[in-house]
């Protein structure tokens, strides 16, 4: 069980304004990406948000353009959870590479406040907020072992260098 | 034990397994991989990852077509880079500034086949589901670790059916049955489905009007989209394919979380108000709304019926505002030379630009001031889309863009066709 700050949206929050597009490329380093998360939606995020803080999001978070910044910028700003009603399917992809653990967790927006704190419990798929439990979905075992590798890349980092000993 | 679906199919066969179900995590291995001007930052990744060659080169393309040519030096080190990663990687399927945009350019080089798996580094390649292939978007990351493998997980996803009857009226295309369509559904209706198309509009749809249908349904939230091929796609690839292909195709009794049907022939003009593509109502209810640009282009609309419908509209008509035209390949841009399109087009007033995504994601080439509002023919008008977020964009047919670019407000293109 830990604990952690909300910073929460509401339904359809899309990509140009989690990362806007005209950055995609030519804003290379963590901390230039991180300097400009949420720029469209949430002008205070980038400028307040702490390490440990989560993201907890309405329907179709992430929606929109692939931009694999949508997840990168939020998670060098500090954010490694992001629980939203439900998630466009690629930007949930992208959070499994990049080890941001997303959660589905119908509810829970409509019922914290920006700045509230909320206790998740990964292990036994639970949230604690407002007075009530909620249960999420556990994920699959080989989509966990990339979240659990610490992203697409770190799993095969260490299986190309097992290929270059042998 | 019901039937499959197109994606139950395609994913079994591109696992190599005998049959798959909707909810199976596969490892997939795709007939066509791409990326376009991502490509730097996916070597990058590439890199990190340790691997030294592509897995399968010869099933790579990359099309330069974000930001072409180059507006600033950034953009020109980040082409230069991936022109010199081309070349040590030995990649054929490599297409320069100005060849157009990549989900044309694979379609115009038949790239991909029916039945095949296409996954590319853009979340419009839901696109080439107008030929009856699995394609699907992926993020940098996954692309980079399918140059490195030539393989990724993929859920099968759940399905839901569409059934299109009827024929449109003219001046009515496929791109106000896609509005309509999320208009009805929301921005959210196909989330994590494979929306898969039937019906006897679809045999009425030419082949320029096909991929609007799947490329739109990128806003949709869906993982793919399916329109069964049929002589159009097969007679267009004949010419042009490289190697031999089965389709595949949904059984009767496959099962669908979800049904919707439109009845086309009475279908209006749609367009979809700033700042979401689901916001969309009929243009009747729109119609003068000021407007100080109009954008003709995109993987969307920018082929040459698109043109055509433009220049069926101006001819003989000069524009009230702004006009840009950006064919979505060279291959259009050519034809569209030579049939007098671009001459119409011109005389009326608008302007031509190299062919690829143009301001579409706000790079380049037709970026508004902010509370200048656009009408476009693309698919996405997301706040900040085009460059700034004080900038309205207004989404709809070629007719309606070009009428609209006449009148500097939004208008009917009826009132224009004889």
């Amino acid at each position: 069980m830990s604990s952690h700050r909300c910073w929460v949206y509401g339904d359809n929050v899309n990509t140009d304004v989690i990362f806007p597009g005209k950055y995609t490329y030519t804003l290379k380093t963590p901390e230039e990406i991180a300097a400009h998360a949420l720029e469209g939606l949430d002008t205070r995020f980038a400028a307040n948000v702490r390490r440990g803080d989560v993201i907890v999001a309405g329907q179709n978070w992430g929606c929109g353009s692939s931009r694999e910044q949508g997840v990168t910028a939020p998670k060098f700003a500090g954010v490694d959870i992001i629980i939203a009603a439900s998630f466009s399917r690629i930007y949930f992809r992208n959070c499994i590479n990049q080890g941001v653990l997303p959660i589905v967790c119908p509810g829970l927006n409509v019922l914290v406040q920006t700045g509230d704190s909320i206790e998740i419990d990964i292990a036994n798929g639970q949230i604690q907020a407002a007075g009530q439990t909620f249960n999420f979905p556990r994920l699959s075992p080989s989509v966990q072992a990339i979240l659990d590798a610490g992203g697409l890349v770190p799993m095969l980092q260490r299986r190309f260098a097992g290929e270059n000993q042998t | 034990m019901s039937g499959k679906t197109f994606v139950e199919k395609a994913l079994a066969r591109a696992a190599g397994v005998s049959e798959a179900s909707a909810g199976d995590i596969l490892d997939v291995r795709p007939d066509l991989i791409f990326s376009h001007d991502n490509s730097a930052a996916i070597r990058r990744i590439f890199e990190k990852i340790g691997a030294k060659n592509m897995a399968r080169p010869d099933r790579v393309a990359i099309t330069l077509d974000h930001a072409v040519p180059a507006p600033t030096t950034q953009h020109a080190q980040n082409h230069a880079e991936i022109r010199e990663w081309v070349k040590q990687q030995g990649i054929q399927h490599f297409f320069e500034v100005g060849r157009g945009i990549c989900h044309q350019v694979i379609s115009e080089e038949a790239l991909i086949l029916p039945g095949e798996v296409i996954l590319g580094a853009d979340s419009h390649s839901t696109h080439f589901g107008w030929l009856g292939a699995f394609g699907a978007g992926v993020g940098r990351t996954e692309m980079a670790a399918l140059w490195a493998t030539g393989e990724l997980w993929l859920r099968v996803p759940e399905a839901m059916h569409v059934t299109l009857t009827g024929c449109l009226q003219p001046g009515i295309t496929a791109k106000d049955i896609s509005l309509r369509i999320l208009g009805d559904m929301g921005v959210e209706g196909g989330l994590y489905r494979s929306v898969e198309f039937t019906g006897d509009t679809l045999n009425t749809l030419s082949l320029d009007e096909r991929p609007v249908l799947p490329n739109v349904m990128a806003e949709f939230g869906a993982k793919n989209a399916f329109m069964p091929p049929n002589d159009v796609v097969f007679n267009y690839l004949e010419a042009r394919r490289t190697r031999d292909y089965t389709p595949l195709y949904p059984d009767p009794d496959a099962h669908y979380e979800i049904e919707y049907t439109l009845d086309v022939s009475e279908l209006e003009p749609q367009i979809a108000l700033p700042h979401q593509p689901d916001n969309v109502v009929r243009l009747s209810d729109a119609i003068g709304e000021p407007i100080q640009q109009a954008f003709i282009g995109t993987c969307t609309n920018g082929r040459l019926e698109d043109l055509q419908a433009a220049a069926d509209v101006l001819r003989g008509h000069q524009v009230a505002c702004r006009l840009v035209v950006i064919p979505a390949s060279s291959q259009v841009l050519l034809e569209a030379t030579r049939s007098g399109i671009i001459e119409t087009l011109l005389m009326a007033g608008a302007t031509i630009a190299t062919p690829g995504c143009g301001p579409c994601m706000g790079n380049h080439m037709g970026i508004p001031a902010p509370n200048e509002a656009t009408i476009s023919s693309a698919n996405r008008n997301f706040k900040g889309r085009m460059g700034t977020s004080e900038a309205p964009v207004y989404l709809a047919s070629p007719y309606v863009v070009a009428a609209s670019a006449i009148c500097g407000a939004i208008a009917d293109p009826r009132e224009f066709l004889s």
